[in-house]
């Protein structure tokens, strides 16, 4: 007869767009069901279950993963930045603003991800070629828009950032 | 200002970029229950016993669902086909054996998603496991049958007989003979995977939160299944995570969430389908196999004629087909001339997923079919590729095909000089002869795809003459609500495909307002009275019947709008204007400053009424539009008439390289030209052009559903099946033409299908590069293993014969 053992819950502590945190939890709970069934926020996407879409991205300590493939308890004191935490005082990341006037989405579900992975590339590389864009997105996919409009989107932001250093994003 | 035809940001957008968009699988709510779907190992075996004790033990699970309870509570879903096929037990859950790998055996609904995953994997089930029949050939000999009500896995068969066929042979001066050509088996695997929430109410009635993407047909199913009127289904989507048509039949999982919910006193439940789930269960594209093809050319290689044998494998289940079976024939000739055609067509069942509408849905297998029939006879007769296709193309427009479908307009040696000039075609073809003078392998290929849009359900009739479907339908509801805002609720429930935008553009338009002043509401909502049987977003539709049912909504609302304006500013309805004024939008006098605003108008209506008089007493300010498009029902005897409304096009041109040393094609250049008629969005219709070119590369030249001979899947997961991803797209250069369509309102043909046209332009530029090696390409998929396999043993001489003279 299988049976299972109840194993104690942990506590995990993160701080999330700048908010401190704090639930026990499974300690098999992945970070992107911390994120979105814990603290409710919905925004950061599951879309497979081998780490190959990137719907999940988010930076924990600046770097982008893929939170289906981290624990939550591996996140415990760790700081981590979501889709909603990219605008700021009411404004929108220069990325969000791109993504929507290049029509970089369509129905939108990659969408979070997308964005957090192309902050983390321009983050590292402001000025990326169309071959460093691409790259920088390998690990999400996009089954809408065919990329195109995403490298565009990407560009146009990496411009408006270099440009506009004013644009008060501190992320 | 005008509104349509501007590259207006999309509302959507707003949420969608902040993570405040509403996907099934973020609704949470306490005490909500999870469900998992325990599912076939096998594709084939009898089921002996299920026992569920131990999960039901397990603290947290609060049910269990076993075939057997889901038989006494439901009825098997209504099936289209006719004959022995309609009597196909087709359940939710599989009861006494299941028929292909991933089918649902079981399922808990438990505190927790995790909990549920645990007891699932308690639940004991025997089987004993039976032959698996993986072939559509092996399927119609009938050793081992699958469905023993149906008695045999031929589930429809038809021909197809247009023109003068033998006649056509006997004057022929080339006939070309392909022995075989095979549309593998893929689908455009939408990010989101399928989900909803249910919740069988003390009421007796159940609520869905869902992503199906063809709600009109999904409630006509699920309502009887689960033995309910469609009036104690209440079925909303908000945002849905892409479709291309792979959302259609996710009502059969709906049916278990509500079962769950049932048994399980009422409570809700969600079921949130993983991706390994998605590839094995939730629908492919139909695969198809094409035999014994012959070609009549006359002297200048102008096709005359086609016969063909095409087998059509829908997997275990027939669920949408055998529509596929008919739904091809909108575009019998391709975008060529030829008028003799006799195809004879089968499908039948294999133990592999049930297949599933999938973007560029039956037509571009057949599309496919043509285009390498035309460019391997192009080949074999020295013709080069933009010769025959000039030779060929249609030009006259409209243009009733052989099987009285009617093309409404196109030119398609102008989208072919266009994506000649954008690939810079003089350039590749002097970079060709280079190549070939040093022995390497570069080929350059034309495909073009037809995107037929709007169907006339009456070709089911063809397939079925006692189905009672014909025509087809869209709703929209407008109102001026109780501040004077314009709300639109669509029936189509979109996918990502901007309907909130494209709809605001035209009421924007006609009431001579801005887009931000229209509320268009997300998503599909059978509470809203915004349904037909044919509400949905699929067959490339929305530009003609849900603009056109928003169009006539505007007309209706304006009507009422005009009405009360005229009795209030004691005018004539005719002096009257729609315009915005300094507060807004408003109807005025023209040539005075003489007007009333909506919030006025409004409230007339709804709080402010004892002034009115009776000759008003019907303005409600609360209007429905249903728009039909004016088809016909076909000759079923002829398998004859108009079977789609628009027909939007695509030519693409590729130029590939193979590596002799190791079979990988690489897409050196790429152009694709689309015509969708007037644009509406060009940002959005673009966005659709884009998406479609890439599912159609990736098919090509990645994605394929692979089944080992005992209907193992092998590519259950994203790591094999491999999606395409921006590190194999190529850059593609994108470019368009507008042929309006004469049969919509406003000039705009449906669209967004155009996933096929890769598929063919791949191919031809794949034979372009191997002719001369010997090879013919006889498949779709073009993995460089497969290709590697081709120049080890070319296949020119088995598969294709010529005769002149």
């Amino acid at each position: 007869m299988n049976t299972i053992e109840i194993i104690e819950k942990v506590s995990v502590e993160v701080t999330i767009n700048g908010q401190r945190q704090r639930r026990d939890v499974e300690p098999r709970m992945l970070l992107v069901q911390f994120i979105r069934d814990e603290l409710r926020l919905t925004g950061t996407h599951i879309g497979c279950d081998t780490t190959y879409c990137g719907a999940c991205t988010v930076l924990l300590n600046g770097e982008p993963v893929k939170s289906c493939t981290v624990l939550a308890a591996q996140a415990d004191q760790c700081e981590i930045l979501t889709v909603e935490g990219l605008e700021q005082d009411g404004k929108l990341h220069p990325l969000q603003e791109a993504f929507a006037e290049h029509h970089g989405l369509q129905c939108g579900y990659c969408t979070p991800g997308m964005l957090m992975s192309s902050v983390a590339l321009l983050a590292d590389n402001p000025s990326p070629g169309r071959k460093e864009i691409r790259k920088g997105i390998a690990g999400n996919l996009c089954r809408c828009t065919g990329y195109h409009n995403i490298f565009k989107a990407v560009e146009a932001a990496a411009e408006e950032m270099r440009e506009g250093a004013d644009h008060g994003h501190q992320i | 200002m005008t509104w349509v035809g501007k590259s207006l940001r999309r509302k959507e957008d707003d949420r969608l970029i902040r993570g405040r968009g509403l996907f099934t699988d973020d609704e949470l709510a306490p005490g909500m229950l999870h469900l998992y779907i325990l599912r076939s190992p096998y594709a084939h075996a009898r089921i002996l016993d299920v026992d569920v004790s131990a999960a039901e033990a397990l603290p947290g699970v609060a049910c269990t669902l076993t075939g057997r309870e889901v038989a006494e509570l439901c009825d098997p879903y209504m099936q289209l086909a006719p004959g022995p096929a309609a009597n196909i037990r087709d359940l939710p859950m599989a009861v006494d054996k299941v028929v292909y790998q991933g089918e649902p055996v079981a399922a808990v609904a438990a505190t927790s998603a995790a909990i549920a995953m645990d007891a699932g994997l308690l639940i004991e089930v025997d089987y004993e496991m039976l032959d698996s029949v993986m072939d559509v050939e092996q399927s119609l000999q009938d050793d081992t049958v699958l469905h023993d009500a149906a008695g045999t896995n031929r589930v429809w068969h038809g021909v197809f007989d247009y023109g003068d066929v033998d006649k056509a042979f006997a004057e022929a001066a080339h006939v070309v003979r392909i022995d075989r050509l095979h549309f593998h088996r893929y689908s455009s695997t939408p990010l989101e995977n399928n989900a909803c929430v249910a919740e069988w109410t003390r009421q007796g009635t159940v609520e869905f939160l869902c992503n199906n993407s063809f709600p009109g047909f999904a409630q006509q199913l699920l309502a009887p299944g689960l033995r309910l009127r469609t009036d104690q289904l209440h079925i909303r989507t908000y945002d849905v995570g892409g479709s291309f048509g792979n959302k259609i039949w996710n009502y059969v999982y709906m049916a278990l969430a509500a079962l769950a919910s049932r048994k399980a006193g009422g409570q809700r439940v969600k079921w949130s389908e993983i991706r390994t789930e998605h590839l094995l269960a939730s629908g492919h594209g139909n695969e198809r196999t094409f035999l014994d093809t012959e070609v009549a050319l006359d002297a200048n290689g102008v096709l005359t004629a086609i016969r063909s044998r095409h087998l059509d494998d829908c997997g275990a289940y027939t669920r949408y087909e055998p529509l596929g079976c008919v739904i091809w024939s909108q575009v019998t000739p391709a975008t060529y001339g030829i008028r003799n055609l006799r195809i004879d067509f089968t499908q039948a069942v294999t133990n592999k997923c049930p297949v599933v509408p999938n973007r560029g849905y039956s037509r571009m297998q057949h599309l496919w079919f043509m285009e390498r029939v035309l460019d391997i006879c192009a080949h074999e007769l020295g013709i080069p590729a933009d010769e025959m296709r000039l030779r060929n193309y249609i030009r006259e427009f409209p243009y009733e095909t052989p099987n009285g479908c009617i093309y409404d307009s196109g030119n398609y040696p102008a989208m072919l000089d266009k994506a000649k000039a954008l690939i810079g075609w003089d350039d590749w073809q002097k970079k060709q002869a280079e190549a070939r003078a040093d022995g390497r392998l570069l080929g350059i290929g034309i495909g073009t795809t037809l995107d037929s849009g709007t169907n006339n359900f009456g070709q089911a009739q063809i397939m079925n003459p006692d189905l009672p479907f014909s025509g087809n339908s869209e709703v929209a509801t407008m109102k001026l609500d109780l501040e004077g805002q314009i709300v639109v609720c669509l029936g189509t429930g979109p996918s990502g495909q901007g309907h909130e935008t494209a709809a605001s553009q035209v009421v924007a338009d006609e009431l001579n307002i801005s887009p931000d002043s229209v509320y268009v509401r997300p998503g599909f909502d059978t509470a809203w009275n915004t349904f037909v049987g044919h509400s949905g977003t699929y067959a490339s539709q929305f530009a003609v019947t849900g603009l056109s049912a928003v169009h006539g909504a505007c007309q209706k609302l304006k009507a009422e709008m005009r009405r009360l304006a005229a009795f209030m500013l004691e005018a004539a309805e005719e002096d009257l204007d729609f315009c915005t004024g300094e507060e807004g939008p408003e109807l005025r006098i023209k040539g005075t400053d003489r007007a009333i605003n909506y919030w006025f108008l409004s409230n007339l209506v709804n709080n402010n009424n004892a002034m009115l008089p009776e000759s008003l007493a019907d303005v409600t300010l609360n209007v429905r539009h249903v728009y039909r498009p004016p088809f016909k029902v076909p000759d079923t005897e002829r398998k004859f008439g108009n079977l789609t409304l628009t027909y939007a096009a695509q030519l693409h041109i590729a130029v590939i390289e193979v590596d002799r040393e190791t079979g990988r094609p690489k897409i050196l250049a790429y152009s694709a030209v689309d015509d969708c008629g007037k644009v509406i969005n060009p940002k959005i219709a673009a966005g659709q052009v884009h998406g479609a070119t890439n599912h159609g590369i990736g098919a090509a030249l990645m994605e394929s559903f692979n089944y080992d001979e005992i209907g193992n899947l092998l590519t259950s997961t994203f790591s094999d099946y491999c999606p395409i991803t921006s590190m194999n797209i190529p850059d593609v250069q994108y470019g368009n033409i507008e042929t309006p369509s004469p049969f919509s309102y406003n000039g705009a043909k449906g669209m967004g299908e155009g996933g096929g046209g890769p598929l063919h332009t791949i191919a031809a530029a794949l034979q372009d590069a191997l002719f001369a090696e010997g090879i013919i390409i006889d498949d779709s998929h073009h993995s460089p293993s497969r290709v590697f396999d081709r120049l080890q043993e070319p296949n020119r001489d088995r598969r294709v014969s010529v005769r002149s003279g």
